[in-house]
């Protein structure tokens, strides 16, 4: 049910949004806008771990060993479900497939956890196969605390807000558990092709 | 679409007329979207400045780059159609039952959805007190202005204009900094619900003060509009 808004013409389409690299209902942005529901956590790195918890069983990287890992490069667009999108970002991470492997952990869906109590869930399958990343840097400097440094989740297939920032681990979970937007509103699964935003979208 | 308001030079309240709005809480915002005349869309999200009950009301800064901004504040008349969708977020929200004391921080229209907050909190009769700490280019960007002069009984009202003063200005004339912020808020042995909305770089100074001054984190919930160029 779309009218017309008399008046309106918006502006010239970029060229890249008839090229099928931009979502419904997203804008391109040369910016790198911030959101975040509280204040910017600082955890020293001394004090850093990356923990895959499975039941039991927890198995952690100090910062030190973490950055010891193979890390990667990757090149990706990103959306986020406030309508901004942006392209060809650069980051640097360690593959989740890498670490999920190393704890031998495979339960279906994982939480993400993060350091100022913020959590969102994912189905496993979505952060193996090469999909997902443990980032920490962008554009080939440490990645910012704002942006979510010293390490954030990096999803690019889905909205930004499942890219958890300042994330500290990923718990195994035998069931799709909502994480914190989530809860508010917020889709469970998040695919910005099919315009996910919010639940019952 | 029922009716504009001017606030300032640059910023206009919309009152929309929707019969079917199944209410919202303070602090929530909602999706607009504009369709041109060959099918192309643009979605932004917008602040509700309303209190819950009253007839839903969005206020819009025109963003000079902007491209659904200048629209709302410049060519949208009253009884034009827009579509909306909403209400959305259920984070940084506020009703009397969470209790007080509440400390607002707005900078620029980020005062939107903190003004909802004010508006729930006298229509509720609750007693809960509040500081309200706006900061604003000039005193002519002020948005509710009068609203804010006759701001109710327990609630402080503190503005600082980091561009420019008006003749005989005695109040705060700069960007907050964690003496401002020590002034103002309330002690953090009060435990105060802190609500901090704004740009950016302001939300990320206020909310990393209060915490410097003692709030937990928890207690300090923020919303930010990015340099979007939007």
């Amino acid at each position: 049910m779309s009218f017309i808004s008399r008046g309106f013409k918006g502006r010239r389409r970029d060229p890249e949004a008839d090229s099928g690299r931009v979502p419904p209902g997203q804008y391109l942005t040369d910016d790198f806008p911030v959101l975040s529901a509280g204040p910017t956590p600082h955890t020293p790195l001394e004090q850093w771990t990356f923990s895959i918890v499975d039941g039991e069983e927890r198995t952690s990287w100090t910062w030190d060993e973490f950055r010891a890992l193979p890390t990667e490069e990757a090149t990706v667009d990103i959306h986020c479900v406030t309508r901004w999108s942006k392209l060809d970002t650069s980051w640097e991470g360690v593959s989740v497939d890498a670490l999920l492997e190393a704890a031998g952990a495979d339960a279906p869906y994982v939480l993400a956890f993060c350091d100022g109590g913020y959590t969102t869930n994912l189905p496993t399958e979505d952060v193996t196969g090469g999909k997902a990343w443990i980032a920490f840097a962008y554009d080939g400097e440490p990645l910012d605390p704002e942006h979510g440094g010293p390490a954030r989740l990096l999803v690019p297939h889905l909205y930004f807000w499942k890219s958890a920032k300042w994330v500290r681990g990923l718990a195994m979970r035998e069931e799709d558990e909502p994480g914190f937007w989530e809860t508010y509103g917020y889709h469970l699964y998040g695919d910005p092709w099919r315009e996910q935003r919010y639940s019952g979208d | 679409m029922a009716e504009v308001v001017g606030e300032t030079p640059r910023v206009r309240t919309i009152v929309l007329y929707v019969p079917d709005w199944d209410g919202h809480s303070a602090g929530q915002h909602l999706d607009v979207r504009l369709t041109a005349e060959d099918g192309y869309q643009a979605e932004r999200e917008y602040s509700i400045a309303s209190a819950p009950g009253e007839p839903v009301s969005i206020t819009v800064e025109r963003l000079e780059d902007g491209e659904v901004s200048p629209y709302l504040t410049e060519e949208l008349r009253a009884r034009d159609g827009i579509e909306i969708r909403g209400p959305i977020g259920g984070y940084f929200v506020w009703g009397p039952e969470a209790g007080g004391p509440l400390l607002l921080v707005a900078g620029g229209s980020g005062v939107v959805p903190l003004r909802s907050m004010l508006r729930h909190r006298q229509q509720t009769g609750s007693d809960v007190p509040v500081r309200l700490l706006y900061s604003s280019r000039t005193l002519d960007d002020v948005i509710y202005r009068e609203e804010l002069d006759g701001a109710a009984d327990g609630v402080e009202v503190t503005l600082t204009l980091t561009r420019a003063q008006p003749p005989g200005w005695t109040g705060y004339s700069r960007r907050v900094d964690a003496e401002l912020l020590a002034d103002v808020a309330w002690a953090a042995a009060e435990d105060a619900h802190a609500f901090v909305c704004g740009p950016t770089s302001f939300v990320e100074a206020v909310a990393g003060g209060l915490v410097e001054l003692g709030y937990p984190a928890r207690r300090v919930k923020t919303e930010r509009f990015g340099a979007t160029g939007s």
